[in-house]
């Protein structure tokens, strides 16, 4: 699979000095997140914080696909197809005024297991390019349902009527309570997909992407990993859609769109590839870079397009590989 | 009636997968020859669209604005190839699939900024604006038949060139193994540009014969290079005779399912649950049948690659 994904894209734990920098350039990353609220002492709170609220559910997701991409070799163009499972499952609920959080988390759960686990056993069954058109297919296809989803909406998308509720409460209504929940789910599927990359499970999904073959001639079947790993990115990336329905309160099939797929992709090899940190840090710059250019220009996509081919052409391994965190 | 109706479904089924079939002509001979995966394919169509209005506003004539559009498309394709595209054919996939990404970014907006975002009319030609009787009472636009007359003919004319020449012979060794025809004295990066014009050149040209019965508008590439894929993966990257098949099947079923999802749904079920399941259905069935195809047959229906 050596061409699919660059041999210098694995995080390199050897050195001690690289190792250090693994640790350090996330707890930086946390530390700056725990510390953005405290802007309100500045008094443009509520403008950083939706920013920077949204920039960590973008980073869930892209964390989620760098499981796939960084670490599996799975190039999934169809990621965002499970941000609009989660989104709708909370905005469908809560249209029928089931608005419990937790109850909303369950089916967005649930459902992006059950589509996972599906169309993963298909797209699994084929490799490389064909990999990445069809899972782009089966992305497009849950758009379509989306948008012929007259009953919620359709085209237009659908408004909540309300936040989730926690145990009955309407908690998250609170902008920094929302943001500290979406922290808390950032940091701990940082840690748990920190704890799977480095596990056995782990460490044979790394060896399936550096050479499937040379693993099952070591006695290790590669479809089975490869589909349980899609599995979990897609239900990470199912709750980081409820975390956007809940923030933007509002959802739409273009959540699920396949120029949304290509975001995250963009983010996580902006930030570099295999390192997970990298996606967090990936999609901040993304999502800043987007922010400030349609601050400047309406046109802003005709720059976006060029530095994104740039990004491409010259700076392989991305930032996470101008900070010199991997070999 | 009905049957009347089944036969103007099929002939816009056909016209559709025509035009599919001219876009992942290039898409599949790209791929195939260059392992070369171009995302920017679907905006090389619009762009053939834009080409056209723009043309035929100037010279007041289609067939004018068609001649003008044509070179102009196989010109701004050879200008990406040479740009950008040139750089990434030894790239990874993923750098591949990221950059030509930012190409359709770029250009959906460029057309934005040049011709505006409000859709673009292209009228249709004098000579061909009329219908046609196919059945009695059933009047049929010519110029849907035109178009599918044109498709017939251009993809005979591919079948002939990559079948009975020696271009052809030289790309089809080019799709099965590109390495072993380099290592024989071809210069296949010649080869891949002459692919690579021609192929976007095709696109454009599709996205041209569409310009008059759709509207022309930023973004109209996207949902057909999707189609495009899925029809090339169905037939077996690097095939034409595959992305014939595909493109065929995907516009016939496309076509079809939409109009009659709903009507046999009512069999089933009461009228207004069947006009909304088949709604929501209809648009998956290809999806449906893509990822039944892949999953007898994981490289499509005629695979190149030995």
């Amino acid at each position: 699979m050596n061409d699919l994904i660059d041999l210098d894209a694995a995080p390199a734990l050897a050195a001690p000095v690289q190792a250090r920098r693994v640790v350090i350039l996330p707890l930086l990353l946390f530390a700056i997140f725990a510390l953005v609220p405290l802007a309100g002492l500045w008094g443009s709170q509520g403008f950083v914080l939706s920013i920077v609220t949204r920039i960590m559910v973008l980073a869930l997701a892209a964390m989620s696909l760098d499981l796939l991409i960084g670490y599996g070799a799975m190039i999934s163009f169809g990621h965002a197809a499970f941000v609009g499972l989660g989104a709708y499952s909370v905005a469908i609920l809560s249209s029928h005024g089931i608005t419990d959080g937790f109850v909303q988390l369950g089916v967005a759960l649930a459902v992006s297991f059950v589509f996972a686990l599906v169309t993963g056993a298909i797209s699994l069954r084929t490799k490389g390019v064909y990999f990445i058109m069809i899972t782009l297919a089966f992305g497009q296809m849950l758009y379509f349902l989306g948008t012929s989803l007259a009953a919620y909406g359709g085209d237009d998308g659908l408004t909540l009527a309300s936040r989730s509720t926690l145990f009955g409460s309407k908690i998250l209504k609170n902008d920094i309570v929302l943001y500290y929940v979406v922290f808390g789910i950032l940091l701990g599927a940082y840690l748990l997909l920190r704890g799977i990359v480095a596990s056995r499970f782990g460490r044979v999904l790394r060896g399936i992407r550096e050479n499937p073959v040379r693993m099952e001639a070591i006695g290790f079947a590669p479809y089975r990993y490869q589909l349980t790993a899609y599995v979990i990115a897609g239900m990470i990336a199912a709750v980081a859609g409820c975390l956007l329905a809940n923030q933007t309160e509002f959802v739409s099939p273009a959540y699920a769109s396949w120029q949304r797929s290509g975001d995250l992709i963009f983010a996580i090899v902006l930030g570099g590839l295999g390192s997970l940190h990298g996606a967090i840090i990936g999609a901040a710059v993304f999502s800043l870079l987007a922010d400030i250019l349609s601050h400047y220009t309406e046109h802003w996509a005709m720059l976006f397009g060029p530095i994104l081919i740039l990004v491409v052409l010259f700076a392989r391994g991305g930032i996470g590989g101008l900070l010199g965190a991997k070999s | 009636m009905t049957l009347t109706l089944a036969l103007v479904q099929i002939l816009n089924g056909l016209q559709f997968g025509l035009i599919l079939f001219l876009i992942a002509a290039g898409l599949t001979l790209v791929f195939g020859v260059m392992d070369f995966i171009n995302l920017a394919h679907g905006v090389q169509y619009m762009v053939g669209a834009y080409f056209v209005a723009a043309f035929t506003a100037m010279t007041g004539s289609f067939l004018y604005g068609l001649a003008l559009a044509l070179p102009a498309a196989l010109a701004f394709g050879l200008l990406l190839e040479v740009l950008i595209f040139r750089h990434l054919y030894d790239r990874s996939h993923l750098d591949q699939v990221l950059a030509t990404f930012g190409v359709i970014i770029f250009l959906n907006q460029a057309v934005k900024f040049v011709w505006g975002a409000a859709p673009l009319n292209v009228p249709i030609p004098d000579a061909l604006s009329g219908t046609i009787e196919i059945a009695d009472g059933m009047l049929y636009p010519v110029y849907r038949l035109v178009i599918i007359a044109v498709g017939l003919g251009v993809g005979l004319a591919l079948y002939l060139v990559v079948n009975k020449t020696k271009l052809g012979m030289l790309v089809r060794a080019g799709a099965s193994n590109a390495a072993m025809v380099s290592a024989l004295g071809v210069n296949i990066r010649l080869l891949f540009t002459i692919v690579f014009g021609v192929g976007a050149m095709l696109a454009g040209f599709a996205g041209a014969m569409v310009a008059p019965i759709l509207s022309v508008e930023p973004g109209m590439g996207d949902n057909v290079l999707i189609l495009a894929f899925v029809v090339i993966v169905i037939g077996g990257i690097g095939s034409i005779r595959g992305a014939f098949i595909a493109a065929l099947l995907i516009g016939l079923v496309d076509t079809l399912g939409r109009f009659f999802a709903p009507t046999l749904l009512k069999l089933l079920l009461d009228p207004s649950t069947a006009s909304q399941t088949g709604r929501a259905i209809a648009p998956m069935l290809i999806y449906i049948l893509m990822a039944a195809v892949l999953f007898f047959r994981p490289s499509g229906l005629f695979p190149s690659k030995q």
